[in-house]
């Protein structure tokens, strides 16, 4: 069968039948990165595209339809366009600070990629706190927009990483506690645990209103936190030109738009994990030949797919909304997604004890 | 005049906001003085596009000068070349045909209703959603094409003449109306649900950007923006011109004070213009489109004034002439310019996302301030 886990597996034979274990370890690390570098090429091509056709078909126009077969090379044109342009470092920058920022950027949703099971058996490191990871990890990223919005000496710049700041550490909250929704219902904080914990249905249909309540402002705090509009404060063009990044352009610019988008597939593949079964297959109770079909679509397949929709989902939120203004956003998390998600996580916990979900 | 990098000296950041930005739709150079998010002052600095229009007018005929109002305000230049050719005709005492009285009134509201559109899915980018600009286009191009087919431009259009229009209408002129309006019809309800029922966009602009009627009356706004604050100042019934008095439409009036209901006024406008432009779609009279005047006009000696309702506001055209070709001194009364002069007033205190909102339901254009 070529699946993700047996073609690893070879590999994984094969090497420690050719090397010794140092050697394979090493090998196995060089491929793993690789393998995480090309997935973050393919994912920013192909969501850039994405973004662009999903906006297009929302705007009623076409979108990218010319560079290769119905504009597919798109993407990769602007890619070599970045790459060849030129990065200038404004003269009053900490030039340091400047330069450093874009990195942490991309080595923060480098690093996200680790606990993610994207297919069964199919992950890069099983670590048993994956979800406490994810969180801790991901708030290293509010650093390098600070970093940037500081070092540009540029005010929109700062503004937009204050805003920023702010923006992010609230909603991290309400995120952690609705994750945390999960992790009370499947009693662990391995990724892996929390798929097998949905072999018998998702979550989000095993947890009754609780649990969607708890997906709802998952959604919410996770567009949020990855600056997408509504919540896109700390950009905002129509106010702040192009906020943390004004003074950003070429390679460095293209690096946190790509920690935009890769931040973006992390939240949308969490988000998948957690509520709807990661690439657990739908299953419905004892309905054996229905979860026996469902069993012969490729795991990597089921999770792509879930994460697939989520991410159309935040799409389809930046082209349709709005933006908040900064009191607005704020107030939202603290009046009411907060409150609520507190709330909403006594009730899972009622639920989980008094073992009231299916 | 304040430093214009750097602080205040209470420790307040100073800001410019152009003349390249994103959220001024033109050159327009706001020096901004925030407290963190708040604003403290708004100090709009003109003069980018100031091509001394006033001045060129004044060696130009009194044929060639109204295709140079077209430069001004251009979202409405087919209301701006209105108000010349009335005033014109106003100091030569010139009849104009009933036909183009109608025409003229027709194109007027045409232009008012692709001038709103522009500014819904203008208003609707500043507060940081894209779709509605593009929805707005679509209705707007179809009225551009009307305008293509029948004045042979889409934006400068340049159609009167003194003593009429320029040329007849195009055969197709008023079945391609009658398609407008049922296109109109069937889409307008999607602006409500996109944008005026959004629960983000009524937060943002209820209860912002307040202006009372006494301050716009004391800054001289008019049009919508002052039409919010319960202001009646529509020159098309105050001051009817052409054959506005003969026509049903209801001046609209919001109460709010605020964001909000300055973009109400601008939406139910809409429906008011589609109203008049139903009434005299089917009522085109036959005859002359255009009344026989002298090849060259020379005006009496004497000061001409004349006022129309622009999308934005009064537009007020001032002739002193010395009875010559040229006239002596010409000046323009625009709207944008007494509008842009209350931002200052309705932005302070509020928060930096706000001033673009403020501005947004404005509708300024940047040609229109500068001139």
């Amino acid at each position: 069968m070529l699946s993700f886990s047996n073609i690893s597996k070879s590999i994984d034979t094969w090497l420690n039948a050719t090397f010794n274990s140092t050697w394979t370890m090493l090998f196995e690390m060089v491929i793993a990165g690789v393998g995480v570098i090309s997935l973050f090429a393919i994912l920013g091509l192909v969501l850039v595209l994405m973004e662009r056709r999903v906006a297009a078909w929302i705007q009623i126009r076409l979108g990218p339809n010319r560079v290769g077969p119905g504009g597919m090379l798109q993407s990769l044109a602007d890619t070599v366009k970045l790459l060849v342009k030129e990065g200038m470092t404004p003269d009053g920058a900490d030039k340091f600070l400047f330069n450093l920022a874009p990195f942490i950027a991309i080595i923060v949703a480098m690093l996200l990629m680790a606990p993610i099971a994207f297919a069964k058996n199919f992950q890069l490191w099983d670590m048993n706190i994956g979800v406490l990871y994810v969180t801790a990890i991901s708030s290293i990223m509010v650093i390098s927009i600070l970093m940037a919005g500081w070092a540009s000496n540029n005010k929109y710049s700062l503004m937009g990483a204050m805003r920023s700041g702010a923006q992010i550490v609230s909603y991290e909250l309400s995120a952690g506690l609705s994750i945390l929704a999960i992790v009370v219902l499947s009693g662990s904080l391995n990724l892996n645990d929390i798929i097998q914990s949905q072999a018998d249905g998702w979550w989000i249909f095993k947890g009754h209103i609780p649990v969607i309540i708890a997906f709802i402002i998952f959604i919410i705090a996770v567009t949020a936190e990855t600056n997408r509009a509504p919540f896109d404060l700390a950009e905002a063009e129509s106010e702040l030109t192009a906020g943390f990044h004004t003074e950003y352009s070429g390679m460095k610019f293209a690096l946190f738009f790509l920690a935009e988008y890769i931040n973006v597939f992390i939240v949308c593949a969490i988000g998948a994990t957690l509520f709807l079964g990661g690439w657990m297959p739908f299953h419905i109770g004892n309905w054996e030949s229905f979860n026996h079909i469902m069993d012969y679509i490729p795991s990597s397949m089921w999770f792509f797919s879930k994460t697939f929709f989520l991410i159309f989902l935040i799409m389809w939120f930046r082209w349709t909304f709005p933006r908040l203004r900064i009191d607005q956003l704020l107030n939202l998390e603290w009046k009411y997604l907060l409150p609520i998600s507190m709330f909403n996580l006594l009730l899972v916990t009622a639920m989980a004890i008094l073992g009231w979900h299916f | 005049m304040v430093e214009e990098i750097g602080r205040t000296a209470d420790g307040d950041i100073i800001i410019n906001v152009g003349p390249q930005h994103p959220a001024t739709h033109g050159v327009l150079h706001l020096v901004i003085t925030i407290n963190g998010e708040t604003i403290k002052k708004v100090e709009p600095h003109l003069g980018y596009i100031h091509r001394s229009i006033e001045k060129m007018c004044e060696s130009l005929t009194y044929r060639q000068f109204i295709y140079v109002t077209s430069r001004m305000d251009y979202l409405s230049s087919h209301i701006n070349n209105h108000a010349c050719a009335l005033c014109v005709e106003k100091a030569l005492q010139i009849e104009v045909s009933s036909r183009a009285q109608v025409v003229r009134i027709l194109l007027d509201e045409l232009t008012r209703i692709a001038s709103h559109e522009l500014w819904w899915g203008a208003m609707a980018m500043d507060l940081g959603a894209f779709t509605p600009f593009f929805h707005a286009f679509r209705e707007r191009e179809t009225i551009n094409d009307i305008m293509e087919e029948t004045c042979g431009a889409r934006l400068t259009m340049n159609y009167i003449v003194p003593g009429g229009i320029m040329q007849d209408i195009h055969p197709n002129f008023q079945k391609r109306i009658k398609d407008f309006i049922k296109l109109y019809k069937s889409k307008i309800s999607e602006y409500d649900e996109l944008v005026t029922g959004n629960i983000i966009f009524q937060n943002r602009m209820k209860g912002v950007g307040y202006l009372s009627a006494e301050d716009a009356i004391s800054f001289g706004v008019t049009g919508p923006a002052a039409r919010g604050s319960n202001i009646s100042c529509d020159v098309r019934k105050i001051y009817p011109y052409e054959i506005y008095d003969q026509l049903e439409f209801v001046e609209v009036l919001e109460t709010g004070c605020d964001s909000f209901a300055r973009y109400m006024v601008r939406i139910r406008e809409m429906n008011q213009s589609i109203r008049i432009i139903e009434q005299l779609v089917d009522n085109i009279p036959e005859g002359d489109f255009q009344t026989k005047t002298k090849a060259v006009l020379k005006l009496p000696k004497g000061e001409f004034y004349q006022r129309v309702e622009t999308a934005r506001g009064e537009f007020g055209v001032y002739i002193v002439s010395e009875g010559g070709t040229t006239p002596y001194r010409i000046k323009f009364r625009s709207p944008g310019f007494s509008n842009l002069s209350a931002l200052d007033h309705m932005a302070r205190g509020s928060k930096l996302g706000d001033l673009v909102a403020i501005m947004g339901t404005l509708d300024l254009v940047i040609p229109d301030i500068d001139r």
